[in-house]
């Protein structure tokens, strides 16, 4: 049941059209004689003010606007892996077939593509009775991950008629008759509106580490599967290759990496490097188990808008079949501008530095929507997760703006990127000493039991190193280096050895762009027992300037680029090394 | 149904600042090219900003000096804004609304191309990895520029940008081939002396023949300058895309530009972000910047190189943040070195190539160069923090690894950075530099590079 109203005014992305009255809050209505998508978000009288979708130019006053009875919604289903899509789910390679090299207006592709065959296997038998989240089925969907087609949130009943096969998305895969003896059709795919949480049955807390393969996170600043994390940090900090690394490496079993509003060129370095670089989990390619949306900042704002709605709306979809998910946004802060931009197109009274009131509220709900939960189904509990991970660009490097401000309130996982560490290339560009992660402690059994016994006492003791570092830096600044007794000097020296072999990691490095817990945990105990013998070694009297000459050092340096296989037998080694050097 | 339907009105209302107001006009879309005629005969031209029943909202490029509200005529075209194209457009001058200003006749246009562009799909795109080689050791050798990428040069007023800027101009190749750049220049607000260096450059260089240049002077009405960088990228596009050209585009100065974006946004009224400036200045500038590019199956690119003034030397400041969130990159010139008499002035460590990994290495330059350009970055920094220490404590209080360091980041400025105006250095000769500095460091300590490329390009090996 549509409604058609005509266009009162355009202004930028913002449509105000008339004779709408009816027209719901968030409905997506069909805006000009091309059709262009937008959402009403805002009502007056017979007036709907619609955020546009699509460029407005061309547009006039007068022209029709149709409203289509539903809110913005992704399709579901078989397909979403190792597809590109920009901010509202049209399949950007199809654009390309369909348009050519630039993004036409008014075209619309659907998500799921209906002419690939599925091998769909029914689950759930004939006559069975069903609840909303239980597998009708399963579809092998990429190498490496299964799809579970569920049934849908909301409906329950008999299965009167059940079909396998050779099927595409769009055919019946089972027909189910409700309580009330209606009968429903379930495809493969479903619809959800993507400003709306998907439905789970309980949430739980978050005790696993989301492991990165990055020293800097898993060993100082973990996040734990369901959590979720900001990388604040100004341009050239080094933000998008944090993400790039986070979405290869993170053993989340899918990835949804979001480019809201970034440049291009990134964007297509992912669509590039994703299907060529390999899984350290699975050993197939890394897009088998990803989704990548690409909305670049020259494409419409209210799609840039909407663009991280639809990214998490997918992870929790995948959730929801018992899979960990990890979503990289890049960057929130693009996504608040864009919230920014219609805001003030409304005219709307605005909050600090321009942005809108609803800010605050709009960052918690969307991160919120992160999580580990048992999800929907009946019979034995399945288990799903949600990690967020978002970017956040504040101008000038300055965390005191609202976008950086808000999201800190919400996330437990603070990585501070420092504009310093990046200008000398220390890369990750994380400063240790103002990152914080809140997992610490929840995780601390997870890691005694996975990795070492003394893993925390390891990294306690790592952190008061650098601590102790920059308390010293501040007296060297004033009476210099050679001022200080030789204790000092050599933490000095072993803190260094931390920031440069540790905590600098080198993402372009075949060896070292992805290190092991296990080598991570060894290579801190390498420094650390250096640290230990060298201590030892000045106590029985060698003076500093030998310990600072030593020829272990340059191993030790070298360390990263051993293999993560190869490791515990250099460790071995290495220690020996420190041993016989250290003692002579 | 005629397409074009062309409506003339005289309903002028009201006029403020850049904008004027039409009351009565019918079906008038948004972006559409007004022509206005003025009481006196002078035409002016203008585009239509806002659209509602009955009312259209016009930004007038050339200033709204003259127009009344009597008798000033208003047409609507019908139309965008769109320019003509042609390789006849290689060597001549336009104004920043694409008239000639070089006495010669119109040119003969191919096609009439929309100046808005369309966002490129990114799975349309080619990722850029090919080297351009400047001839400058500190762009080259630690930020490298590849086809297809944006990036700026971040400046202050009185430092040696234009300069710089004709000499990446003039140097620029892409080595192994011949094809040389065709360049599209796109002056907004700059004084008629920076116009006719830029000219007289390009001339002195015989690089005249291979240029469109559009040029809005400081003189020139402000909001002209929204339209000239779309006409320059328009143009560039069309050499790129459509006649398979390498394009280098040069547009000065950005600040100007966002200056008479935040005129019109005030002029509406609009609730202003930082400093004043429009909400979607961001939105804004990533339409001109992401125009640059490859893709796929065109043989050409679109390679920028826009300059802004940063007010007060502020990289803080909204158009260079902004800029730096956009763009692939930033080169950062110092006052301080320029002080020095250094040329040019860039200062390394805030600057950045983003997309320098995938240009160079093995094939593409040298396999030492990602080490060699790491470890000069790592030495210079520690050196340049050796100098603040300096300035506290006295060198006497350093120790000899400091002291190293502090004088490696002087010659590395004296030797390295500095070069002449004429100077182009090959990739080679800018690496050999390098490991000539770095030969006085011990080994050991020459953690960013590889083993072997030490054994192999070390000057102390070669030697042997």
């Amino acid at each position: 049941m549509s409604i058609v109203g005509s266009i009162y005014k355009i202004a930028g992305p913002l449509v105000v059209a008339e004779g709408l009255k009816g027209c719901v809050m968030f409905e997506v209505c069909k805006v000009g004689e091309m059709g262009l998508m937008g959402e009403a978000i805002r009502l007056d009288h017979d007036r709907a003010y619609i955020q546009v979708y699509e460029a407005t130019e061309g547009l006039k006053p007068g022209e029709t606007v149709e409203t289509t009875g539903a809110p913005l919604t992704a399709d579901l289903g078989p397909g979403i892996l190792r597809n590109f899509y920009d901010g509202i789910q049209r399949p950007l390679e199809r654009l390309k077939e369909a348009a050519g090299d630039y993004i036409t207006r008014g075209l619309s592709v659907p998500p799921l593509d209906p002419g690939i065959i599925w091998n769909y296997t029914a689950v759930a038998k004939e006559g069975s009775t069903v609840q909303a989240g239980d597998i009708l089925g399963t579809v092998p969907e990429t190498k490496v991950i299964t799809h579970r087609v569920l049934v849908p949130p909301g409906i329950s009943g008999k299965l009167t008629k059940v079909r396998e096969g050779k099927l595409h998305v769009t055919d019946v895969v089972a027909t189910l008759t409700k309580e009330e003896g209606k009968e429903v059709d379930l495809t493969m795919s479903q619809r959800w509106p993507v400003r709306v949480a998907r439905p789970y049955k309980k949430k739980l807390d978050p005790i696993i580490p989301l492991l990165t393969g990055q020293r800097i996170y898993d060993t100082f600043f973990p996040i734990a599967k369901g959590g979720a994390a900001a990388i604040p940090g100004g341009f050239g900090t080094g933000k998008t290759v944090s993400q790039h690394q986070l979405a290869k490496w993170a053993d989340s079993q899918v990835v949804v990496y979001v480019g809201c509003g970034e440049r291009g060129n990134e964007m297509t370095e992912v669509l590039d490097t994703f299907p060529l670089l390999d899984d350290p989990i699975t050993g197939e390619k890394l897009m088998e188990r990803s989704t990548l949306i690409a909305n670049t900042s020259n494409m419409p704002v209210a799609a840039r808008e909407a663009s991280v709605y639809t990214g998490v709306t997918l992870a929790e979809f995948y959730r929801d079949m018992g899979y960990d998910v990890a979503v990289m946004a890049d960057s929130t802060s693009r996504w608040a501008e864009a919230m920014r931009e219609v805001s003030g197109r409304l005219e709307e009274m605005p909050g600090e530095e321009g942005y809108p009131a609803y800010l605050a509220s709009r960052v918690a709900d969307y991160y919120e929507r992160g999580g580990r939960v048992i999800t929907l189904g009946s019979g034995e509990d399945r288990m799903g997760s949600v990690s967020l991970v978002g970017a956040v660009s504040p101008p000038g490097g300055d965390l005191s703006e609202p976008v950086s401000q808000n999201t800190l309130r919400v996330v437990s996982v603070f990585w501070a990127l420092d504009s310093t560490l990046a200008d000398r290339r220390h890369f990750p560009a994380i400063n240790w000493l103002r990152s914080y992660s809140l997992y610490l402690n929840v995780l601390a059994d997870w890691y005694k039991k996975n990795v070492a016994e003394d893993f925390q006492d390891v990294r306690t003791r790592m952190m008061t190193l650098l601590q102790k570092e920059s308390e010293l830096q501040e007296i060297v600044q004033l009476v210099g280096a050679d001022a200080l007794p030789e204790r000092e000097r050599l933490v000095l020296e072993v803190a260094r050895m931390l920031r440069e072999d540790f905590l600098q990691q080198n993402a372009y490095d075949e060896i070292d762009s992805y290190c092991s817990k296990e080598k991570q945990y060894m290579m801190a105990k390498t420094i650390l027992a250096f640290y230990d013998r060298a201590s030892k070694a000045m106590d029985d009297g060698l003076p500093f300037g030998k310990v600072e000459t030593i020829p272990v050092k340059d191993e030790i340096a070298r360390m990263k680029y051993v293999p993560n296989q190869e490791f515990p037998e250099r460790f071995k080694t290495l220690l020996k090394t420190i041993e016989d050097q250290l003692s002579a | 149904m005629a397409k074009i339907t062309t409506r003339e009105y005289t309903t002028v209302t009201e006029v403020a600042g850049p904008l004027m107001v039409v009351e009565g006009v019918e079906g008038v879309a948004y972006g559409e090219v007004v022509d206005i005629e003025i009481p006196t005969g002078e035409t002016k031209r203008g585009q239509v900003l806002e659209s509602r029943k009955g009312i259209a909202v016009v930004q007038v490029f050339e200033g709204t000096r003259g127009i009344d509200t009597l008798s000033t005529k208003v047409r609507f075209t019908g139309d965008i804004l769109r320019m003509p194209v042609s390789m006849d457009m290689l060597g001549r001058i336009f104004d920043g609304l694409g008239r000639p200003i070089d006495g010669a006749p119109d040119i003969i246009a191919e096609e009439y191309r929309d100046i808005a562009g369309a966002a490129i799909n990114p799975t349309a795109r080619a990722f850029p990895n090919e080297f351009i080689q400047t001839g400058i050791s500190t762009i080259d050798g630690n930020n490298t520029l590849v086809r297809g990428q944006k990036l700026p040069i971040m400046s202050g007023a009185g430092l040696p940008h234009n300069e710089l800027a004709a000499q990446i101009v003039r140097q620029s190749k892409v080595r192994g081939t011949q094809e040389p750049f065709s360049v599209v220049f796109a002056g907004m607000g700059i004084t008629h002396e920076e116009a006719s260096f830029f000219m007289r450059d390009f001339e002195r260089t015989g690089a005249l023949e291979r240029i469109v240049a559009f040029i809005n002077l400081a003189d020139d009405p402000a909001i002209e300058r929204i339209i000239t960088p779309r006409m320059a990228l328009t143009a560039a596009e069309y050499l790129a895309y459509t006649c398979d050209m390498h394009v280098l585009v040069v547009l000065t100065d950005m600040t100007n530009y966002c200056e008479a974006l935040r005129e019109i946004s005030a002029a509406r009224e609009e609730v202003p972000g930082r400093r004043g400036y429009p909400g979607y200045m961001y939105t804004d500038l990533a339409s001109n910047y992401e125009r640059a590019g490859r893709v796929r199956g065109s043989k050409g690119s679109i390679t920028q190189v826009p300059i802004l003034s940063m007010p007060d030397d502020d990289i803080t400041h909204p158009i260079p943040d902004l800029t730096g969130y956009i763009t692939e990159g930033q080169f950062v010139l110092s006052r301080e070195m320029h002080r020095r008499g250094i040329y040019p002035p860039v200062d390394i460590l805030p600057s950045l190539s983003r997309l320098m990994n995938e240009g160079i290495g093995p094939e593409r330059t040298r396999e030492d160069h990602r080490g060699v350009s790491n470890q000069l970055y790592a030495a210079y920094a520690e050196g340049r923090d050796m100098r603040d220490l300096v300035a506290v404590v006295g060198e006497e209080a350093l120790s000899a690894r400091d002291r190293r360091y502090l004088e490696f980041a002087d010659r590395f400025e004296k030797e390295y950075v500095t070069q002449g105006k004429d100077v182009d250095r090959t990739i080679e000769q800018t690496l050999d530099l390098g490991w000539n500095l770095l030969a006085d460091q011990p080994e050991g300590e020459l953690k960013r590079i590889d083993e072997k490329h030490i054994k192999k390009y070390h000057p102390k090996y070669r030697k042997a």
